[in-house]
């Protein structure tokens, strides 16, 4: 076996044992892929916390620390230390597991993720990234699914009827809008050529996908927002109707835990669309200095997280038929005609040489027709949505106009 | 490399415990969720064993559609039937399907063991031999193969078929009847 990328680092650092290196390397990456997200936590509840208080006219957390800095230490320590409260009647093993299902599920996402550019030698992913899967995509939504598991599992284990219909909520919102958030994330695949996140950002090289696929991020971005179930499509939470939602009976640490899973999935939905969308660890001399790829990412993902909170704290909650007719009747038409189109165009365009088949390896000038086309193809169904949008909201004031008018001819008539 | 094929006995163990494990707590739980659940580890250790074989695609679909999918339309499927979930009943006098079941289990075994031990020797190769990448596993499945070698379209189809006259059966029992058809019943 062949000892590159972080072994190969371990190794010239004096460590002279190959066998050595390489359990040190797997060591360091995995403390480090899992470590970072959990630290992030902390700065992201601050974070969410701060901007939401901005948004609605407050000032937040401002007593614990400098600027409130210290808020999140003080809550956890607080959690930490409330009395764990298991119900009388739940299932005690399946109860403890999903909280640590559900944060797993997401702190796993993180182990595709590319961070930075890294030029190893020849085979290997010029990237750091915790493990260069094949099946990158594919594998993000794979451990989605878990996420799904460990909610269902609350919601049952809790033995509590509330905590029950929540989790059926949860789940049928959460299958459903993974269908439009796969086949936006199928777009990104075609135009790599691969599933691995590398290679898709790799492939980003000379245009963001996001300038030749606008339609597909704004789909992956509404159905992100879904799956980690915020506002407007929080039904999971509905105080007014379910009071907590699948995790009403959890006290103390394990319901912090679900807490900080799903700020993490906001966060990580960030991170991932930058990668996907936005060219990731890309930016000016990421290649002379790869540590500036690392900020990069992280202001990228930021940006995008701030985008998420911004309309958590703007849009109000739908109804759950609102939900699902949005999504059954919009978004899965819209992405499935986005799909079919898009990988028409770019086969035709390949196969008429105005296209590249391999993106990375080619330039500005060589991408700029596609680049073009996809874009006017967006344009075109984005328009022909609005107009239609708009043609339904007319006939529907239309309509409502026509009721009121006859209900106050027919009050007049009486 | 020694260490390598000992590491690789240690993971298909483990994978091997998880698989028959999981499928020992299904047969053997009286609760239809906890059920499920242990479905699920059993699903996840097949998983393993498809990365054990070089093939992450199928393991990731194997999570994505198995652990995903079916075994979250099984946990609803268990907590609408409700009364279903209580059960006390540990052994059910249903001898004729445990006759049933344990035959298809030897023949089941025996297909397995048979062509192992030589009882004939494999002669398709075009699914195995030159698979490279999943692209070619694609090709293989459903191209028609040439001059001798028949490919796999058929079976393909066939399971398509399948499906597809599953899901019509599907939507016809669960359709509602219209009014005209409540009207001819009276």
């Amino acid at each position: 076996m062949e000892c590159v990328g972080l072994c190969d680092v371990v190794l010239n650092l004096g460590v002279r044992n190959q066998e050595l290196a390489r359990f040190l390397a797997s060591l360091i990456g995995v403390l480090l892929v899992s470590g970072v997200p959990l630290l992030t936590v902390i700065i992201l509840i601050l974070a969410e916390r701060k901007i939401a208080a901005r948004i609605q006219d407050r000032i937040g957390p401002n007593r614990v620390g400098p600027y409130g800095l210290l808020q999140t230490v003080a809550d956890l320590l607080k959690l930490l230390g409330k009395e764990d409260i298991t119900p009388t009647a739940a299932d005690r093993i399946l109860y403890n597991a999903a909280p640590i299902i559900s944060f797993g599920s997401v702190v796993l996402l993180w182990a595709v993720i590319p961070f930075m550019y890294w030029n190893t030698p020849e085979g290997a992913a010029n990237a750091v990234v915790g493990v260069n899967l094949e099946i990158g995509a594919l594998f993000f939504v794979a451990i989605a699914s878990l996420g799904t598991l460990a909610i269902m599992t609350a919601g049952w284990a809790s033995n509590n009827k509330y905590a029950l219909l929540g989790a059926f909520r949860v789940v049928a919102l959460l299958v459903s809008y993974e269908i439009p958030l796969v086949f936006a994330l199928v777009v990104p695949v075609m135009f790599a050529g691969s599933m691995s996140l590398v290679d898709i950002v790799e492939a980003q090289s000379h245009m963001w996908f996001v300038f030749m696929a606008p339609l597909a991020a704004i789909l992956f971005f509404i159905s992100s927002q879904a799956e980690t179930g915020r506002a407007p499509f929080d039904l999971i939470e509905a105080e007014s109707e379910l009071i907590a939602g699948f995790n009403i009976e959890y006290s103390g640490m394990k319901f912090g835990m679900f807490f900080a899973a799903e700020f993490l999935h906001v966060f990580t939905n960030g991170i991932l669309m930058a990668v996907l969308f936005f060219g990731g660890y890309l930016g000016f001399f990421y290649k002379a200095i790869p540590p500036l790829g690392f900020l990069w990412l992280g202001l990228k993902g930021s940006l995008i997280y701030f985008v998420f909170l911004w309309l958590r704290n703007t849009v109000p909650r739908l109804r759950i038929d609102q939900v699902m007719n949005f999504n059954w009747f919009f978004l899965v038409p819209v992405s499935i005609i986005n799909i079919m189109v898009t990988s028409l165009i770019l086969k035709v365009m390949q196969e008429m040489g105005y296209a590249p088949t391999v993106f990375a390896e080619s330039s500005l000038i060589g991408i700029l027709p596609l680049t073009i086309v996809m874009l006017l193809k967006d344009a075109i169904i984005i328009g022909f949505i609005l107009g239609r949008l708009g043609q339904e909201g007319r006939k529907a004031r239309i309509e409502a106009t026509h009721a009121e008018e006859s209900l106050a001819a027919a009050a007049a008539g009486d | 490399m020694g260490d390598a094929s000992f590491s690789l006995i240690v993971a298909f163990t483990v994978f091997g415990i998880l698989t028959l494990g999981g499928a020992l707590g299904v047969i053997l739980n009286r609760n239809l969720f906890r059920g499920t659940i242990w479905l699920m580890i059993s699903l996840f250790g097949v998983a393993g064993h498809f990365v054990l074989l070089s093939a992450p695609f199928l393991a990731a679909v194997q999570v994505l559609v198995y652990i995903g999918a079916i075994a979250i339309l099984f946990t609803f499927a268990v907590m609408l039937t409700r009364s279903l979930t209580q059960i006390t009943d540990r052994f059910t006098r249903l001898w004729w399907n445990l006759g049933g079941a344990i035959v298809l289990f030897v023949v089941l075994v025996g297909a397995v063991i048979w062509p192992v031990w030589g009882g004939f020797t494999p002669g398709d190769d075009i699914l195995f031999a030159n698979v490279m990448s999943t692209t070619d596993l694609g090709i293989a499945l459903v191209d028609r193969g040439s001059d001798l070698r028949q490919g796999f379209v058929l079976p393909f189809e066939v399971a398509s078929l399948l499906l597809t006259a599953a899901m019509i059966g599907a939507i016809v029992i669960a359709r509602e009847a219209d009014d005209e058809e409540k009207g001819k019943r009276g």
